[in-house]
């Protein structure tokens, strides 16, 4: 006991200059690759690939939303950001590339008997003009909205392309990532939500658009009109173990990965 | 109508009973079900290996280390800092307006919301001192959150211990530091290391305040400077995005057996504890 | 050699205590630093006031996010308080020893349970629960109400009892003599005896409410519209910083750190109500 004492302070001691040593410099190795909860499975299936191929070479994804990557890009807390919508205007001066295309999905319970939406019918679902399902083919019940939240890159995909400058409704339930939105309608018989086409499963069901049906083919003839791009946004051009990374993502090995699990490839095709 | 003092004894009566006996059953509810289906999931191969396909597969062996090394962290910072606070208070100054002052700061900075630190961590450790996520930010977020407590129960513990230890201490030649480390702090350590124990439980439980400053990645951190997930944001994930329930099930029954496991130690601390000073 | 020993650790510890006391001021000073700008922009009447958040265009009111705070934390003291003192009158008067033994044990097994466990069991039980047999979307006001009740019960209950059993015999134990019945006794003596301390678990409770994030996050829905009933989905001001403290920068972050200066002001006052009451004792 009376020797442990002065060991604590000095110990202590330490540890405070320890913190503030430990702010010149990161010594971690690893690329970070944080944002959009609809790139970030694709990512993570990528990053396993990477890592497999290229031992050694260890690469972290992280959620948080499309916006949340891009400020963690800009703030230096994340290497490579994902990002499931075009940048905007304040985002400009940011590097970016295209890794994919995906489809947005608008879902439903499979118990619910709609099938089938026009843009319009969708649009007023979400601003509240319409409230119940009688009004839109289905069963009298009041029809609970599922959002996502403000930084979501998806739900900035819906506003453009679905709401077109109308709000979304203030009502709305808001879920933080496309597996909750997911696991809610799957458990809710009257809600909507929308979520990445690639992440559809059996347990909701994606509504056609005007007769369209929303599958991969039907947006790469163009048919089915609501996509957006998948990106990985950096600060400046990537250097090092990022731009091997980025590299990988872009070959035909990456793209392959990426086809293989549903998404669209990228216009430009893959990268020699 | 008025209720004859029997009947309203016997009514009373079975209304208490009924109280508890609800508050039991929902704790029953509570732990038996997340038990029920998480228990079996355990075993070495859950602890030992770590998460594959984003947690659908594997164990959950990374995120033990994780939880491990951001509490500790946390505690080997907090520690030091709020015990010597306490006995600093309560040894080296007399009680007046300004002690009354940091005691009332501690104790609303111990009630602050953990997402408030959270956020505190995130923009000051993660990004103005540019340490990223890592297990570092995440602990020493973690440590600010438990300091109040610590220094509140280290302070409660010291001042427990009666004056006369210190009075016979003094009689007999010591200084004030050894009469502290001899006399004062061997009486006042079981109750430090119950408010120790208590910050550890809830470091183990915090998701809000780590979940920014920590990260959430699966790998295996190998540094004070790497993301790691901790058990309980790693539940979070899993249960929030249905990627496998089972898995879930698997982390919280084993989160339940740790806290357990640390308040039945707390616990038998503090009877020996109470048993010594009587 | 002694006095230097001597002086260095009383060096050390006024050393470590300024270091703890600088740590906390910094949390303090920052949160306020960054959250101030908001209101001087804004102004508190409207940032306090405001209907609509919408930081995406530019709208930073947070009044249905403090709505749906205290709606939540009302609902669950209402359900949480009588039944925790009910239970702690149990602890105290009611309980054989053997079933104390087990009851308080299992009153801190529940203290330790990790929030995202509670807010998981919520989402699972309470949530389809509420949407089937009582209506709306589940994720709601009630739902929340439910799980924070269950929460603050450890609190309440331990509080209480222990300002329960540090009433002197006496109290009791005249009130019998005189020929009250038991539940007399405890109705017009002990409770009103120990009514500070009762007061201040309760305060205490609601404090933890107040605070609550990750339970919540899962079963409150998170609109951001102002709830009209207690079946609708609502947004606390914790959950508001949880779910978008990831993304937000420049003014939208400042606006976080505000509603944190908000949570903090409220806290005080919680905390000093519960200090002044029991002090009165």
């Amino acid at each position: 006991m009376r020797k442990t004492s002065p060991a604590i302070s000095f110990l202590t001691i330490c540890l405070v200059c320890l913190v503030f040593a430990s702010s010149c410099g990161r010594q971690n190795a690893d690329v970070i690759v944080a944002g959009s909860t609809s790139v970030q499975p694709y990512a993570e299936i990528l990053a396993e690939e990477y890592e497999r191929l290229y031992p050694g070479n260890a690469v972290d994804v992280q959620g948080g939303g499309s916006a949340a990557g891009i400020t963690a890009v800009q703030s230096g807390a994340a290497d490579i950001g994902m990002s499931s919508r075009a940048l905007k205007d304040g985002e400009k001066s940011l590097w970016s590339v295209e890794i994919a295309k995906d489809g947005l999905a608008i879902v439903v319970n499979p118990q619910n008997p709609v099938t089938d939406l026009t843009l319009e019918q969708i649009r007023k679902i979400y601003s509240a003009e319409i409230t119940d399902w009688s009004e839109a083919g289905g069963t009298r019940a009041k029809i609970h909205i599922i959002t996502r939240e403000e930084g979501s890159g998806t739900r900035s995909a819906f506003e453009d392309l679905v709401m077109a400058g109308g709000r979304i409704s203030a009502g709305a339930i808001v879920q933080d990532s496309n597996g909750t939105v997911r696991q809610l309608v799957s458990s809710d018989k009257n809600s909507i939500g929308f979520i990445s086409l690639g992440l559809v499963d059996g347990t909701v069901k994606a509504v056609s658009l005007g007769g369209v049906e929303a599958s991969a083919a039907n947006i790469e003839n163009g048919a089915y009109g609501l996509s957006r791009p998948f990106l990985f946004v950096c600060l400046g051009e990537p250097e090092g173990r990022a731009r091997q990374f980025i590299d990988f993502v872009l070959s035909g090995e990456g793209q392959r990965v990426l086809t293989h699990e549903g998404l669209i490839p990228r216009a430009e095709g893959a990268v020699k | 109508m008025r209720i004859s003092p029997r009947a309203g004894e016997r009514i009373v009566k079975v209304l208490i009973w009924a109280a508890a006996m609800l508050v039991m059953a929902v704790l029953v509810f509570i732990v038996a079900y997340i038990l029920a289906k998480g228990l079996h999931v355990i075993d070495w191969r859950f602890l030992a290996s770590a998460p594959s396909n984003m947690g659908r597969s594997g164990g959950i062996s990374t995120t033990i280390i994780g939880t491990l090394m951001v509490t500790v962290t946390a505690v080997v910072i907090a520690a030091p800092l709020g015990i010597g606070t306490a006995f600093y208070l309560a040894e080296y100054t007399r009680e007046n307006f300004v002690t009354k002052i940091i005691r009332f700061s501690a104790e609303s900075l111990a009630g602050i919301p953990s997402i408030v630190y959270g956020l505190f961590g995130l923009i000051f450790f993660v990004v103005y001192l540019d340490m990223r996520w890592s297990v570092l930010s995440g602990g020493l977020t973690l440590a600010l959150m438990i300091l109040p407590t610590v220094i509140r129960t280290s302070e409660e513990a010291i001042k427990a211990v009666p004056y006369i230890y210190r009075e016979v201490s003094f009689s007999l030649g010591a200084t004030k530091w050894q009469t502290i480390i001899k006399a004062v702090f061997p009486s006042a350590l079981r109750g430090i290391a119950n408010g120790i124990l208590l910050s550890v439980g809830r470091c183990i439980a915090e998701t809000a305040a780590v979940i920014l400053t920590a990260g959430s990645t699966l790998r295996m951190p190998t540094s004070l400077f790497s993301p790691t997930r901790t058990m309980a944001v790693h539940f979070y994930i899993l249960a929030r995005e249905g990627i496998s329930m089972e898995n879930a099930y698997g982390t919280a029954a084993l989160l339940i057996i740790l806290i357990f496991l640390i308040n039945v130690v707390a616990n038998t601390l503090i009877n020996r504890f109470v048993a010594k000073s009587r | 050699m002694r006095r230097f020993k001597e002086k260095l650790s009383g060096r050390i510890f006024f050393v470590l205590a300024l270091s703890s006391i600088s740590a906390l001021a910094l949390i303090t000073v920052f949160i306020v630093a960054k959250g101030a700008p908001i209101f001087v922009k804004v102004g508190v009447r409207d940032f306090v006031f405001g209907m609509s958040w919408a930081p995406g265009h530019g709208e930073f009111g947070i009044f249905p996010m403090i709505v749906g705070t205290l709606s939540v934390t009302l609902g669950a003291a209402v359900l949480g308080v009588p039944l925790g003192i009910c239970c702690s009158i149990f602890l105290t008067e009611f309980a054989p020893s053997v079933l104390k033994s087990v009851f308080r044990p299992a009153i801190q097994l529940l203290a330790g349970i990790p929030s995202v466990v509670y807010g998981f069991w919520g989402l699972i039980f309470v949530v389809p629960f509420i949407r089937d047999r009582i209506g709306g979307p589940g994720l709601s006001i009630l739902a929340g109400s439910v799980i924070l009740a269950i929460m603050i019960l450890p609190t309440v209950i331990m509080i209480s009892e222990v300002s329960i059993l540090a009433l002197p015999r006496q109290y009791k134990q005249n009130a019998l003599a005189l020929g009250l019945t038991h539940w007399q006794t405890i109705r017009s003596v002990m409770l009103p005896a120990a009514k500070s301390g009762i007061v201040a678990a309760v305060i205490l409770g609601v404090g933890r409410a107040v605070g609550e994030t990750m339970a919540v996050i899962m079963v409150l829905g998170n609109a951001v519209a102002l709830p009209k009933s207690i079946l609708d989905p609502v947004r606390t001001l914790t959950t508001n910083i949880g779910i978008e403290m990831g993304y937000a920068s420049g003014e939208h972050q400042q606006a976080l750190f505000a509603t944190g200066i908000v949570l903090f002001i409220l806290i005080m006052i919680l905390n000093s109500a519960a200090q002044f009451i029991t002090r009165r004792k």
